[in-house]
C-alpha cells in the first residue's frame, strides 16, 4: 500500500499527495514508513515561510507571490496554517479564499491546515507534510503560519527562508527591537504600504536592523514595501526572494540551515521514541495515580521520585 | 491515531450572500469540525479541485441564486470524475421544495432549507460519521 501511494506521489498525483497530508495529519499506522519512503526523494524543493500578525496580508501576498512564481513555470504549493479552537477542537481553515483564484490551476497546490493544538505558528504535522511535497515534485513550497504574536517562531526550524510581513500599527521601534519574531525574519516585508504609516514602519525596521548589523559582518536584510490589494512591490520582493536564496546557496548558509534542520528532526524523533519506551516500560499510564498520591500525601518528592525511575530505566537498558 | 472530520464549505454561482455559509461553518467549527471556505463565486471545477487538494470528507454548497440544479449536480459530477467517490455532498439556500428530490437523485444527499435548525445539518454531518471513518 505504501508503496503504491509512493510512486503515484511521485508522479504527482494530486489526490495521492492530498490524502498522504491527511494520513501524516491523523497519525495513521505506516506513517513512519511513509515518510522514511519519501524522505529519500526530497531536497530539491526551495522552502519560504511566510509568518506575520493576524490580518497583515499574508495569504494575498501569497496570492501576488504566487501570480509571478506561476509565470516562472514554477510548480507551486502552498501549505496554510489556521488556528483549531481550543475548547471544540474544530476549525475555520480561511487563507485559501485569498488565493481561490489558482485553484485549478494544474501548477498550483494549495493545502489547509488546522494546528491540533500544536503551538509554535504551525501544525504538528507541517514538517512531515512538507516532505509530501518536496518529493511530488514542487519546485517552490510556502508555508503560512497562523497569525503569530511574539514568540511563534517555529517556522524557522522548517523552511530555507522567512518572510516576515509587519504592517502599520502595532507599534513603534521598541516593539520592533524585542526578541522573539522580530530576529527571525530573512527578509522584511512591510505590507500595506498604501497606508500613511507604513514608511515610518519601514524607518523603524531599518534602525533595529541596522543596530544587530553594528555588531556583525552579515549584509543587512532587505526591506521590501508592498501592497498586495494594489499589486504594488511585488515583483520587487520576488526578486529579492530569489536573490536571496542564491546569496545563501553561494555562502553555503542554505546547507548549513538544512543540516541544522534535519539535526532537529533527529532530535525530535530521538526524544519522543525514547519517551514511548520509557513510559511503556514504567507503565506510566497505570502508575500515574499511585505516583501522584504519594506527592499529594508528600511522601515523596517530584525530582526524587522521578530520580528513581530513571535509575530503574538505567538498569534495564544496561542488561540490555 | 486521530482523524478530524473536514468539510468544504463552498459558494457555487454568481450570488454574494455568504451569510449562511458562513453561519454554518461557524456552527460546524464549534461542533469540532474542521472547516475549510472557499469564499463566493466559486466555479464548479474549482469546488471540485478544492475539496481534493483539501482531501475533504463533504462538500456543503451554499447558493441562493437559483441555479442549484446546474451547479450542485455538475460538483457532484465533477468530484466522481476525479476519482472522489466517497465525498459526500449536501446543499443549502432557496431552493423550492420540488427541486429536492431531483438533487437527491443526483447525489446531493442533504438539501437544507431556510429556516433549517443547525442542530438538523449537524445530526446529518454525524450520521455519516461512520461511512467516512471506515
Amino acid at each position: 500500500m505504501i508503496d503504491e501511494i509512493v510512486k503515484k506521489i511521485l508522479n504527482g498525483d494530486i489526490r495521492a499527495i492530498a490524502r498522504a497530508i491527511s494520513w501524516i495529519e491523523n497519525d495513521l499506522p505506516d506513517k513512519e514508513a511513509l515518510i522514511d519512503e519519501l524522505f529519500k526523494q526530497t531536497g530539491r524543493a526551495k522552502i519560504i515561510g511566510i509568518t506575520g500578525p493576524p490580518g497583515s496580508g499574508k495569504s494575498s501576498l501569497l496570492d501576488r507571490i504566487i501570480d509571478l512564481e506561476k509565470q516562472k513555470g514554477k510548480k507551486i504549493a502552498v501549505l496554510a496554517i489556521d488556528p483549531s479552537s481550543p475548547f471544540s477542537g474544530g476549525a475555520i481553515l480561511g487563507d485559501r479564499v485569498r488565493m481561490q483564484k489558482h485553484a485549478t490551476d494544474p501548477q498550483v497546490f494549495i493545502r489547509s491546515m488546522a494546528s491540533r493544538g500544536h503551538l509554535g505558528g504551525l501544525a504538528g504535522a507541517t514538517a512531515d507534510a512538507l516532505k509530501v511535497l518536496d518529493a511530488a515534485g514542487y519546485d517552490l513550497i510556502i508555508i503560512e503560519t497562523i497569525g503569530v504574536g511574539q514568540t511563534e517562531i517555529e517556522v524557522m526550524n522548517i523552511v530555507d527562508l522567512v518572510l516576515l510581513v509587519l504592517v502599520p500599527g502595532l507599534g513603534d521601534e521598541i516593539q520592533a527591537l524585542k526578541a522573539g519574531v522580530m530576529e527571525i525574519g530573512d527578509i522584511f516585508v512591510i505590507n500595506k504600504a498604501d497606508k500613511d504609516e507604513a514608511r515610518r514602519v519601514k524607518a523603524e525596521v531599518e534602525y533595529v536592523l541596522h543596530l544587530k548589523n553594528e555588531d556583525s559582518k552579515e549584509s543587512s536584510n532587505p526591506i521590501f514595501m508592498t501592497s498586495a490589494t494594489q499589486n504594488t512591490g511585488i515583483k520587487e520582493l520576488v526578486e529579492g526572494m530569489e536573490s536571496t536564496l542564491q546569496q545563501m546557496e553561494e555562502s553555503g548558509l542554505l546547507k548549513e540551515r538544512r543540516l541544522k534542520r534535519l539535526a532537529l528532526e533527529l532530535k525530535r524523533i530521538l526524544s519522543s521514541k525514547i519517551e514511548d519506551h520509557v513510559h511503556h516500560f514504567l507503565n506510566t499510564e497505570n502508575n500515574l495515580e499511585l505516583w501522584l498520591d504519594q506527592l499529594a500525601h508528600r511522601q515523596a518528592a517530584p525530582y526524587q521520585l522521578i530520580s528513581k525511575k530513571v535509575k530503574q530505566v538505567l538498569k534495564e537498558f544496561k542488561k540490555q | 491515531m486521530s482523524k478530524r472530520i473536514r468539510i468544504l464549505i463552498a459558494k457555487p454561482g454568481l450570488d454574494g450572500h455568504d451569510r449562511g455559509a458562513k453561519y454554518v461553518a461557524r456552527a460546524l467549527k464549534d461542533a469540532g469540525y474542521e472547516v475549510i471556505y472557499t469564499g463566493i463565486r466559486q466555479s464548479p471545477e474549482a469546488i471540485a479541485k478544492t475539496a481534493i487538494q483539501e482531501d475533504v470528507d463533504f462538500v456543503g454548497l451554499s447558493l441562493l441564486s437559483g441555479a442549484h440544479n446546474e451547479l450542485f449536480p455538475e460538483v457532484v459530477r465533477l468530484l466522481r470524475k476525479e476519482g472522489a467517490k466517497n465525498i459526500i455532498v449536501f446543499g443549502g439556500g432557496v431552493i423550492p421544495e420540488e427541486d429536492i428530490s431531483f438533487l437527491q437523485e443526483q447525489g446531493i444527499e442533504a438539501v437544507f432549507t431556510p429556516g433549517t435548525p443547525i442542530q438538523k445539518v449537524l445530526n446529518f454531518i454525524e450520521s455519516k460519521k461512520e461511512k467516512v471513518l471506515a
